[in-house]
């Protein structure tokens, strides 16, 4: 029976060019895709970002105006979340979960093909007022934060509905990527995967896909009233008429907190998988690893109201969600402290994925050191909307997240391509981006305590010199990154032939095919023992 | 290693930024640190930041050293073989145990101080607050003064795009207003915030905190700046266009200056509408505001408390708790029988003069006279069958006060 499956035919009847890409179900396809699309997405949020570096760069309004400003702003942080980390961790779960247990494919390859194509017509639906601002062409881009805030969302222009429709569409790409994300790992590990040998990378996308299936909805409720009450007369968020804007910070915030561990749960699965590959060594405390995701999963539900601890909610309400979220620190630190066990002992190495493993670990925690002194109350009074929170989240975001995914890159991109990837320049790339994302960020603590608010586009003169630091690194930092971008672009086109066991110290069923992997791979399905 | 090396600066700066205290303007242009601020609030929340950063910074230091020695020592190039462990549950239960009391550590100061800043009971001073896109305005409520508060014209011209004036020329450039709110020294000062428009958020550092002005609601914060001097913040929550644009300045003066300053300002020193939302430290000043009791000469006996207790009962607490004492549970519970009005007698003194924060339950303290209080809760704990026998004395208020 193994051999009439096993002799496929090589599918020479399929399409090749656009078509290819526009019809293909292949996971591996449509993880490039997805790959692609957020590296691409990654360089628009970026340049938002130099925009709004070089307009604080001095005090006083040199570039733009502070509208745009605004506009900036918002949909930096709507690029950067929707169409940048979220898409790679899909893209990164689409090449390697199927190669990690053993499966021929995604459970839904159709489905699949359908949720990577919704994102390039949401993304076009978003930026559109944006474009078509800067032609001078309507309103511009929304400017009213990410966070969708009534009232203040509902006096944008146009460019509302353009919004509210394309975080409908992210949304249902998102759910629709999860449902089949778990529908695969659920029915298609090899026999003898059983749940508890799943590598980690694989567990942490698990719990991710369930936390975006329960709260995409949620926000999907959000900005549909949203939309009703700016067209069709409701009032649920405007106290007009009866309703409550507070209210939708509440709902919203059920989103987004979980939308934060969405944004870094992967990222703890890459980082699981590269430091015992480099320090040859077997990853400490596994068992606790899974059972802290999912903690974290769970405290994610029921910390919410602490982005909104200056709304004026009771007392008890205040007490509740402080004490919820300095909990989440335990089984955080449980994660740090099991990796810092990995590498005890080990015999490291430090490639480039280590390098930024190794940075994950330490920038993430100070991330989380800024989290911990946001969740008191009485100091969060004085932190909330200032820049320490502004540096608080990008401190998890862009060495947590973002390093994440590019240590994760560097460590699969031999198996995708079939060829190393440029060392010497991946150092430099690494160098180059945790010098200067430190450069950037931290000076962002001092101006925040020192009372500087976020989201504004010009400071008091106190301010500056900060600022002058913060934004010259983030200069740094962005050019850097057309080195990644050179690497990855070389690596695709050549180099020294990667082996299908890429790294020395790798375990796990990826490593059992050939680099390239081919276009098929298990067939037949391995089995694991 | 850069950025533990960033970590111990940051550090270094810091303890050093604590150092050099508030005395900042020399050193504003590098300034680190949350200000300590003039407020006791201020000085706790101050107090609980270092403290929580300190602890960070313990963490810190045992987590990263112990990284840094293990990037050091067990690298392959030091031809070191790899152990084989991969859990230990000794360790593991003491690196989730420990973390926990740290918590507990950090989470009872942080909720001690966080009761303290909720309570905005007894104030001297109330202000109502309205935000709007882009300005403040304040209302002193007892007084009979109001006024926007803007941005300042010599930052509201530099501040323009290409305006070619160079915004270090411009003192206090973006947190200079027209009018700023004018508060006495000592004054404990009530706001009552709320927006027109969009949600907004007052902040000023120095004052200890921020609280958001949102439209349709009434927010509370309070400040009792032991400082005279002008404290300067910002709007926190993005408001729009110009949220960058909206300071708040808060002057802070000795006493006779805000009285001076009132009358300027074509208001009243005294307060005109005792009623709405009564204040205990003008007292001295206009004692008629809080109304006296009849014949406070006479004797005080079990009589003349019940049948003064009665008309201030059906005047100050029978909406809630009724004429009959029965209540509406379970939001307002009754008198009758309740283990309040019949148990511990200072229970019952200390919930009527200080409310019930959080519940309907009004602070009754700053509203009504040592006899009126005295006369409630006398009647309170005999009248509906209570009767208990109690005779609560004016001095008895006095002392609870």
């Amino acid at each position: 029976m193994s051999t009439t499956t096993a002799t496929h035919d090589d599918h020479a009847h399929e399409p090749t060019g656009l078509i290819r890409w526009l019809t293909t179900t292949n996971h591996k396809d449509i993880g490039t895709l997805y790959l692609v699309f957020s590296l691409a997405m990654f360089f628009v949020g970026g340049a938002m970002a130099m925009v709004i570096r070089a307009e604080l760069f001095q005090p006083g309004l040199q570039w733009v105006d502070p509208g745009f400003f605004n506009q900036m702003t918002t949909m930096h942080a709507l690029v950067m979340i929707f169409g940048g980390v979220m898409p790679a961790f899909v893209g990164l779960a689409n090449w390697m979960v199927p190669l990690m247990i053993g499966a021929p494919d995604m459970a839904l390859p159709r489905l699949n093909n359908w949720s990577f194509w919704i994102l390039p017509f949401a993304f076009a639906l978003l930026l559109t007022p944006l474009v078509l601002g800067l032609f001078g062409i309507g309103g511009g881009a929304p400017a009213g934060g990410w966070t969708m805030y009534p009232p203040l969302v509902l006096q944008t222009g146009n460019a509302f509905p353009f919004l509210i429709f394309a975080v409908h569409l992210m949304g249902i790409s998102s759910v629709l990527g999860a449902i089949n994300i778990i529908v695969t790992i659920m029915n298609m590990r090899a026999p003898g995967m059983t749940l508890l040998k799943m590598p980690l990378f694989v567990w942490t996308w698990l719990i991710t896909a369930y936390l975006l299936i329960l709260v995409m909805p949620v926000l999907a409720g959000a900005v549909t009233m949203l939309l009703t009450d700016k067209y069709f007369g409701t009032s649920f968020f405007l106290a007009a008429g009866g309703g409550d804007p507070v209210m939708f910070q509440h709902i919203f915030w059920f989103f987004g907190h979980p939308e934060v561990y969405i944004m870094i749960l992967p990222a703890f699965g890459i980082v699981s998988q590269i430091i015992p590959t480099f320090a040859r060594k077997p990853l400490f405390g596994y068992d606790s690893m899974v059972y802290a995701t999912a903690s974290i999963a769970f405290l994610s539900f029921i910390v919410w109201a602490h982005h909104m601890f200056t709304v004026g909610m009771p007392l008890a309400g205040q007490l509740f969600f402080m004490l919820a979220t300095m909990l989440i620190a335990v089984p955080t630190g449980v994660k740090v402290f099991n990796w810092v066990a990995t590498m005890w002992k080990g015999a490291m190495t430090f490639e480039t994925p280590m390098l930024f493993a190794i940075a994950f670990v330490f920038l993430f925690t100070i991330g989380g050191f800024s989290g911990l002194m946001l969740a008191i109350v009485p100091a969060d009074l004085q932190y909330h909307d200032s820049y320490f929170v502004v540096a608080h989240f990008h401190y998890v975001l862009v060495p947590g997240a973002v390093f994440g995914i590019m240590a994760g890159v560097y460590y699969w991109l031999p198996k995708w391509t079939g060829h190393m990837y440029n060392e010497k320049l991946g150092k430099l790339h690494f160098w180059l981006s945790a010098i200067f994302v430190n450069v950037t960020f931290f000076p962002q603590h001092f101006v925040g305590l020192a009372g500087m608010p976020r989201r504004i586009p010009d400071y008091a003169t106190q301010f500056a010199d900060f600022n002058a630091i913060s934004s010259i690194g983030s200069f740094v930092f962005g050019l850097a990154q057309l080195i990644f971008l050179y690497v990855i672009w070389s690596c695709a086109r050549g180099g020294k032939k990667a082996e299908a066991q890429v790294w020395e110290g790798a375990e796990g069923l990826e490593w059992t095919v050939p680099s390239p992997a081919p276009h098929h791979t298990f067939d037949v399905p391995p089995v694991v023992r | 290693m850069s950025i533990c090396m960033l970590r111990r600066a940051s550090a270094t700066i810091a303890a050093l930024g604590l150092w050099l205290g508030s005395s900042s303007a020399a050193l504003a242009d590098w300034e680190v640190n949350m200000p300590v601020g003039v407020t006791a609030i201020s000085q706790e929340v101050y107090g609980l930041h270092m403290l929580i950063f300190g602890i960070c910074c313990v963490i810190a230091v045992i987590v990263f050293g112990a990284m840094i020695i293990s990037l050091i020592r067990h690298r392959r190039s030091l031809g070191v073989t790899p152990a084989t462990f991969s859990h230990s549950t000794k360790a593991e239960i003491i690196w989730t145990i420990i973390p926990i009391l740290i918590l507990v550590g950090m989470a009872v100061p942080a909720a001690d101080t966080l009761v303290r800043m909720e309570d905005t009971r007894n104030s001297d001073i109330t202000v109502k607050v309205t935000a709007y896109q882009w300005k403040w305005h304040y209302d002193y409520i007892d007084h009979g003064v109001d006024f926007f508060s803007n941005l300042a014209t010599s930052s509201n011209l530099a501040r323009q795009l290409d305006s070619g004036i160079d915004p270090y020329s411009v003192e206090n450039y973006l947190l200079d207003v027209d009018n700023p709110l004018v508060v006495p020294v000592g004054a404990k000062v009530r706001l009552l915030l709320t927006a027109s428009d969009v949600i907004h958020s007052w902040w000023v550092p120095d004052l200890g905190g921020k609280r958001d002005a949102i439209p349709g609601f009434v927010n509370e914060f309070w400040f009792k700046a032991d400082e005279v001097g002008v404290y300067r913040g910002q709007c926190a929550e993005l408001c729009g266009r110009d949220h960058g644009f909206m300071p708040v300045v808060v002057n802070v003066v000795s006493e006779e200056d805000y009285d001076t300053w009132l009358v300027d300002q074509g208001g009243s020193v005294q307060i005109q509408t005792a009623a709405l939302t009564p204040t205990a430290a003008p007292v001295q000043v206009a004692p008629a505001s809080a109304p006296v009791a009849a014949a406070p000469a006479a004797e005080w006996t079990m009589a003349l408390a019940m049948s003064q207790g009665e008309s201030q009962y059906n005047t100050s607490c029978a909406a809630c708790h009724q004429a009959n004492g029965q209540g509406l549970p379970p939001t307002f519970p009754a008198i009758a029988g309740s283990a309040m009005a019949t148990g511990d007698i200072v229970a019952h003194i200390d919930i009527a003069i200080h409310g019930r924060p959080g519940t309907a339950m009004a602070a009754f303290g700053p509203q009504l006279s040592d006899e009126q209080l005295a006369a409630i809760v006398t009647y309170q704990r005999n009248a509906f069958g209570n009767d208990t026998g109690d005779l609560v004395k004016p001095a008895d208020i006095a002392a609870a006060r």
